[in-house]
């Protein structure tokens, strides 16, 4: 055994270094002739062995795109499925004359433009032997046309694939989405292994969000091909991992009840269930059929969808930034109470008006005597102006963000705008204006740069009907993995809104006497037998954000936003509602059908009832 | 006796100084001429797989343009400057791979690439220098062969990072970082014995790391084990790799003749695969004008180390020698079939821009351990 001085000279240390040094260079030495030999067993001993190979060289790996998961509603009804289609596809290195084959195929099937421009990009980033589709679900005449023909085309075959179905056309896409076809850009940023086979992807909506789940794990076949890149045989087959199911948090027949309540109208509509943050419906309107895009929708479909006035592409659910109106009173209505800024009991004589400086803010009735509870019931303008005169904007400002406005909702779509609170910060960034008491006034009735989607709403107010325990909303309920693993979405908590008992009571008593009290502007909601709490909020805008339309068509009277927040039943919360309708005071009376729906027809009630006792 | 000795040294020095203009530049010639060869066969090669795209051509040579700049000035910076930075570099380093894993951008899957707006780079690679260039500095101040302690914070500096990049998950990079800090481990003179401790400890924890495995990573593990589990074609990449060296025989098919590449059998083939070219067209001829010019390189590197001139700088010349050729084993060793697949580049040829800057920066450091020797040798 050596021994090793604790100092060390240099040369002590060189000479050992030096050992290792040759040891090491032996080694590398050694290893250079393993690779030395190694090439030498294949390109010289066994250089005929794979010479032959290479000639005869034929082994290719043709990739089986995975079925895309099937999408269903809390119910089990399927909302997204694969059906059989019918593609022409061509293999481009056995197609003797491209261009004059396109041109002879025209005669047969229908090629637009498009078809044939998507096509030559493909061509170009695929395998000269592997097949391009040139046309995606051909008719049944085309079918026959094409097979009598097939002799005229070599390289080019039809082959069945599958295409997306969406059994709800326009009535589920506000929620699903839609897939297409994989466009160039999309293209560049995918894993081209696990795409290999694939033709479609998630463009929006859920299809979007959850498109590697969706997608599943591309399969190959190991196939042996002639000389001319034609299939002899499959050698070996590696079967694709279909994508997951997704169960999600929609009832498709609620939301079909809410579409069937706002036809006619533009608008949309959220329901959640407030105890889990589940997502019950989720309308837009009006809305456009997502099969059409599932094979690229033509130019002129598309500039037609896109230049109707009723904006039928608009996604109002998420998208959809409105001014709040009065449906914001509940909340500073939460803060004031909280804070102390009114006596509930205490009642102000509302003229109709109230002055600032030389300014002059009416309210449209003059409602006399009016106490805390009956200001909502009324939505008396003037009480809530002088409850922002005295609250100033900070404990405005935090009451509403702490209810989730102004933020994402986190919601499972990529497209979802997030409104706007507005803040004195903001102000001067933005508009290089200080914050003016006047602001605090068009703050307390909703209008001013306040802006919500009716998803942040229906979180609003679902968060309020649970005393302030926030659920994140969301739409997945559960996924299913192919092997049989069944996930179940857990309800995500938010931060809790954390105001004292007193202070719920007074507001949701308030909100009670929205649709009992004799004055109570939610009339229109009607009287029913459950018990229910709302808000209405009327928005007088005349453009909406992100959205366009003519307002001389439209009759003066008919130029407001009505809004609509409910939930019930008040004591054990079943279901939460935010409705916003555009140029119509319909809000309430589609609440209402929405919710007979869900607590009457549905048996919700019943089963609220019972969970609330137990 | 003390003075003429110092006089002549000082002569000496000074004759050593003026003999060339290659130590005032801080280059060696050798190394260079030995990289610059080794690129232009590279480019050669590069064309004919990249199915004779200029472009393509054009991109590496500026990656290679800008990794000799790198290398230029690495060879100016004195090792005494290594010796102080390194810890902080270390340090950088590992907060990088961190911020990978926290703001990563993910490419194919895996997180390795950090977005700064002007450029996406992979910290990972950093380590490939750091981590040798760190357990030199650390067992260059320590007496040698390292007893105990030294070598368990060896362990650690080089399990941080390899853990790290493992994560992102890269398997590839985190084995070679892994076998850069080993390397500097092997000419410490540890006693041999250790290595097979060592082996025999990863040996031994294997079937107990199985149990608690997530099924994904099982069938990673059995993947790397045997390609043909690998759904994705791993087997079907190396036979046909085999298939493609194989049949060039001595002479190779001739320039822009492989079959294999040319009619898309062999994937990746401007990248990872890029030897199945050379052995394609080239034959066994151009495969051993490579591997004679990588032995050059490594035999000069090792020259370098062995002249260095402490116990750091020679530890730092040795391990970044060893980490060279064990990129360039790995990668042929892969592609001919006798070692597993792990995606990594051959150095200097494969298609690709930091593997290029990170070698030639390795090259730099070589260099100036080789030109400052004379100066500061007292």
């Amino acid at each position: 055994m050596r021994q090793y001085s604790t100092l060390q000279n240099p040369q002590q240390l060189k000479s050992l270094f030096q050992r290792r040094l040759w040891t090491i260079t032996l080694i590398i030495a050694f290893l250079f002739l393993v690779l030395v030999v190694r090439l030498f067993y294949l390109q010289i001993i066994a250089n005929r062995y794979y010479s032959t190979l290479s000639a005869n060289n034929s082994i290719n790996l043709a990739p089986i795109s995975p079925p895309r998961g099937l999408i269903y509603d809390r119910n089990g009804i399927l909302l997204a499925d694969n059906v059989p289609a019918y593609n022409l596809m061509v293999i481009p290195n056995i197609v003797p004359d491209m261009p004059k084959t396109i041109e002879e195929l025209r005669k047969i099937v229908v090629l637009s433009d498009d078809d044939i421009k998507l096509f030559n990009r493909q061509i170009s980033r695929r395998r000269s032997f592997q097949e391009v589709p040139i046309r995606m679900k051909l008719s049944e005449d085309e079918v026959a046309k094409f097979s009598i023909n097939q002799f005229r085309f070599p390289g080019v075959h039809i082959q069945v694939g599958v295409v997306r179905r969406y059994p709800f056309a326009n009535d589920l896409v506000t929620v699903l989405g839609y897939v297409g076809r994989i466009n160039e850009q999309e293209l560049g940023a995918l894993d081209q292994d696990n795409y290999a086979g694939s033709d479609y992807i998630g463009k929006i909506g859920i299809e979007k969000y959850y498109e590697q789940q969706l997608h599943g794990t591309v399969g190959y076949r190991q196939v042996e091909m002639d000389a001319s890149g034609r299939e002899v045989r499959t050698l070996k087959t590696i079967s694709p991992i279909p994508g997951e199911q997704l169960y999600l948090t929609i009832d498709s027949k609620l939301e079909e009840a809410a579409i069937q309540a706002m036809q006619g109208l533009s608008g949309a509509l959220v329901a959640i269930d407030p105890n889990n943050g589940q997502i019950l419906a989720l309308v837009s309107m009006p809305a456009y059929d997502p099969n059409m895009f599932v094979n690229g929708v033509n130019t002129q479909e598309y500039k037609k969808l896109r230049q109707d006035p009723s904006q039928p592409l608009f996604n109002r659910a998420i998208r959809g930034q409105y001014p709040f109106g009065s449906t914001i009173k509940v909340f500073l209505a939460l803060q004031a109470l909280q804070g102390r800024y009114v006596d509930p009991k205490i009642q102000i004589f509302d003229q109709g008006e109230v002055k600032l400086g030389s300014h002059v803010f009416h309210d449209m009735h003059k409602h006399g005597w009016v106490d805390f509870s009956k200001a909502i019931e009324v939505s008396c303008d003037t009480y809530f102006y002088l409850l922002a005169l005295k609250m100033g904007i900070h404990p405005m400002n935090e009451i509403i963000q702490n209810f989730g406005f102004g933020q994402y909702t986190g919601i499972e779509m990529n497209e979802e705008l997030r409104g706007l609170v507005p803040t004195p910060a903001w102000k001067q960034k933005t508009l290089h204006q200080g914050w003016y008491p006047g602001d605090n006034l068009n703050f307390s009735i909703g209008q001013g740069w306040l802006l919500t989607t009716p998803l942040q709403l229906a979180h609003g107010v679902a968060t309020l009907s649970m005393r302030g325990q926030a659920y994140q909303p969301t739409l997945i309920l559960k996924t299913i993995k192919p092997d049989g693993h069944v996930t179940i979405a857990q309800s995500r908590l938010k931060p809790e809104v954390k105001l004292d008992d007193a202070t719920w009571d007074g507001v949701i008593e308030g909100m009670v006497q929205v649709i009992r009290g004799p004055q109570g502007t939610g009339y229109r909601f009607g009287r029913p037998e459950y018990s229910v709490a709302a808000k209405t909020g009327t928005a007088q805008v005349f453009s909406l954000r992100g959205e366009k339309y003519n307002v001389a068509k439209l009759a003066k009277n008919l130029h407001d936003n009505s809004m609509f927040i409910t939930f019930a039943p008040v004591d054990h919360p079943q279901i939460a509602i935010a409705v916003a309708i555009q140029n119509s005071p319909e809000a309430a009376k589609i609440a209402r059908k929405v919710m007979d729906y869900y607590l009457l027809t549905e048996g919700h009630w019943q089963k609220g009832a019972l969970n609330g006792t137990t | 006796m003390e003075l003429p000795n110092f006089i002549s040294r000082l002569m000496q020095q000074r004759d050593i100084q003026m003999r060339t203009i290659w130590v005032r530049l801080h280059l060696d010639a050798p190394l260079l001429i030995g990289i610059l060869l080794l690129t232009l066969y590279g480019l050669l090669v590069l064309f004919s797989a990249a199915d004779q795209s200029w472009a393509v051509v054009t991109k590496q040579l500026g990656r290679f343009l800008l990794g000799i700049i790198l290398m230029f000035i690495a060879a100016q910076i004195p090792p005494e400057k290594y010796r102080v930075w390194i810890p902080s570099i270390y340090v950088a380093g590992i907060f990088l791979l961190v911020l990978v894993l926290v703001f990563g951008h993910t490419g194919k899957g895996a997180q390795r690439w950090l977005n700064l707006g002007f450029i996406r780079f992979q910290p990972s690679e950093i380590m490939k220098i750091a981590v040798p260039v760190m357990i030199a500095w650390y067992l260059g101040a320590k007496n040698l062969p390292p007893r105990f302690t030294p070598l368990l914070v060896s362990a650690i500096l080089i399990i941080i990072p390899a853990a790290l990049i493992a994560k992102q998950p890269d398997l590839g990079t985190a084995l070679m970082v892994a076998a850069g800090g080993l390397s500097v481990l092997l000419f410490t003179g540890i006693r041999w014995r250790w290595f097979v401790i060592f082996g025999g400890i990863v040996a031994a924890t294997a079937p107990v790391a199985w149990l608690f495995m997530h099924d994904y990573q099982r069938n990673r593990v059995l993947t790397f084990l045997n390609p043909d589990l690998d759904p994705l074609g791993t087997g079907y990449h190396i036979i046909q790799s085999k298939i493609a060296i194989g049949s060039g025989g001595f002479f190779g098919k001739g320039w822009f003749n492989g079959t294999q590449s040319h009619l898309d059998f062999l994937p990746e083939h401007s990248t990872d695969f890029i030897f199945s070219v050379i052995g394609e067209e080239f034959g066994l001829m151009g495969a051993i004008i490579l591997l004679v010019l990588y032995a050059f390189i490594i035999g000069r590197c090792l020259y370098i180390a062995s002249n260095a001139y402490d116990s750091f700088t020679r530890l730092l010349a040795g391990s970044l020698s060893l980490t060279f050729f064990f990129a360039l084993f790995v990668n042929i060793g892969m592609v001919c079939g006798i070692l597993p697949v792990v995606g990594m580049p051959l150095p200097l040829i494969s298609y690709g821009g930091t593997a290029v800057v990170t070698v030639l920066t390795a090259f730099g450091i070589l260099m100036s351990i080789q030109t400052h020797r004379h100066i500061i040798k007292t």
